[in-house]
């Protein structure tokens, strides 16, 4: 019957068909009252069940995994955070711990140093002692062979001049006064 | 060719539940389709996974979960979140079928009026129980506003009171009516196509470019209004229900 009216005229012939108290499919569907039982017990059914899914399923288990979600965040920041920190204690450890390192090697290197001088200071004194022991040895040794070249002068001196008179007068002169007259030469 | 806009409407009994009275009761193509809502729902929130990355089935459901969730708590605060099953149940299942029912072809729950006037007086009761057992005879501040001069307080009373039996006619037939036109409207416009191009040929074919053009317009247009119909229902129950919760304004 609706498909007779047809077109723009379509309500106005419904709310007609419906006044005459409309069989189903005659009227504007929406308004058959015929159809009224049906549809609301359909909807009832239906709504209760998505009701009991949406409250007993659905929303738990989206809602879950939602809060999951939402606790794995806060406790992957957390740990970040913890983390965080404990790089930044550990670099200024490692900060502290070069700079107690750097003065301890200072100190380190200035102690081996004034030993070290302390070390050849002391060696180059007991060389320069040595040294010195060895020259003063020398001088002495120096003196007493010169001593030594100058008594044998002295004896060369006076045998030479005892040969020289003998052969010159042909008299054999007393030693000590040709010691006495070398002498006096050997100052003069 | 025919253009019949009411024809979508037709609600096709498929077999018979059984009797209640003298009424029969149906499982009509409405109920179909109420089946169909809340298979496409359960499917959506059950099947979705709850991995830790969602993926785009999952991200659907949690957008549409944090969605209703937000909407509650900022129209009737935390306190509103004991009927978050509730609302969200009322979104989904009329979000859903209004956007199924705008494929070609397929049956429109939302545009007989009898729905929606079953989902608006399951609201109305459920404030007005839910207000009353909560608050006792404070409920009833909600009709007894605050400032307003004694002599006109009994004029306003009247007011608040109508206006609050009037909730869930105007709750139902907003959706009602916002459906059952923009179908009409499609169907018309989408049939000027069809009848030019039959009644005028070559010519008519042409001339339907005009009239293609703004069924598709209006084909975006009533995706829009099945989403947002479904909002401004569930938003509706929201601000009713915060009165349950905080009567006295």
């Amino acid at each position: 019957m609706a498909e007779s009216h047809g077109g723009a005229k379509g309500p106005a012939a419904g709310a007609h068909t419906e006044a005459d108290g409309g069989h189903h499919g005659g009227g504007f569907p929406p308004f058959e009252s015929s159809t009224f039982a049906s549809q609301l017990v359909s909807l009832a059914i239906f709504f209760v069940l998505l009701y009991v899914i949406v409250s007993k399923l659905a929303l738990p288990k989206v809602g879950g995994a939602i809060e999951a979600r939402q606790n794995k965040i806060e406790g992957d920041l957390t740990e970040a955070q913890k983390l965080k920190d404990q790089s930044e204690a550990a670099l200024k450890a490692y900060e502290s711990e070069l700079a107690s390192a750097r003065t301890r090697a200072q100190a380190i290197g200035n102690e081996s140093r004034d030993k070290a001088n302390a070390q050849a200071d002391a060696e180059r004194k007991a060389l320069e002692e040595q040294l010195a022991a060895k020259l003063a040895g020398a001088e002495k040794t120096i003196a007493s062979t010169r001593a030594a070249a100058m008594s044998n002068v002295r004896g060369i001196a006076a045998d030479a001049a005892g040969q020289i008179v003998q052969q010159l007068t042909g008299v054999v002169p007393d030693a000590a006064s040709v010691n006495a007259a070398v002498d006096a030469s050997l100052k003069g | 060719m025919k253009i019949d806009p009411i024809h979508q409407f037709n609600i096709e009994p498929l077999f018979t539940i059984g009797h209640i009275g003298n009424h029969t009761i149906a499982f009509t193509n409405s109920s179909l389709y109420m089946l169909v809502a809340v298979a496409i729902i359960s499917l959506l929130m059950l099947a979705s996974g709850t991995q830790l990355v969602p993926g785009r089935l999952q991200s659907v459901a949690e957008i549409s979960y944090e969605f209703v969730a937000s909407t509650i708590r900022s129209t009737a605060g935390s306190e509103g979140m004991k009927f978050f099953p509730l609302i969200f149940s009322l979104f989904m299942f009329i979000c859903v079928s209004n956007l199924v029912g705008i494929i070609p072809y397929t049956f429109t729950i939302s545009s007989h009026l009898i729905v929606t006037a079953g989902l608006a007086l399951l609201v109305f009761f459920t404030v007005l129980i839910y207000g009353i057992a909560k608050n006792g005879v404070k409920f009833f501040k909600i009709f007894v506003p605050h400032g307003v001069p004694g002599y006109v307080l009994p004029l306003v009373m009247f007011i608040e009171v109508l206006s609050f039996f009037l909730r869930p006619v105007s709750h139902s037939i907003r959706l009602f009516a916002n459906m059952l036109a923009g179908h009409i409207a499609l169907k018309v416009f989408a049939g000027f196509v069809a009848m030019l191009g039959f009644s005028l040929g070559a010519i008519g074919w042409v001339g339907g470019v005009l009239p293609l053009a703004l069924t598709i317009a209006l084909y975006a247009l009533e995706i829009l209004v099945a989403f947002l119909q479904a909002y401004v229902f569930a938003i509706l129950t929201c601000i009713y229900l915060n009165d349950a919760i905080h009567p006295g304004h």
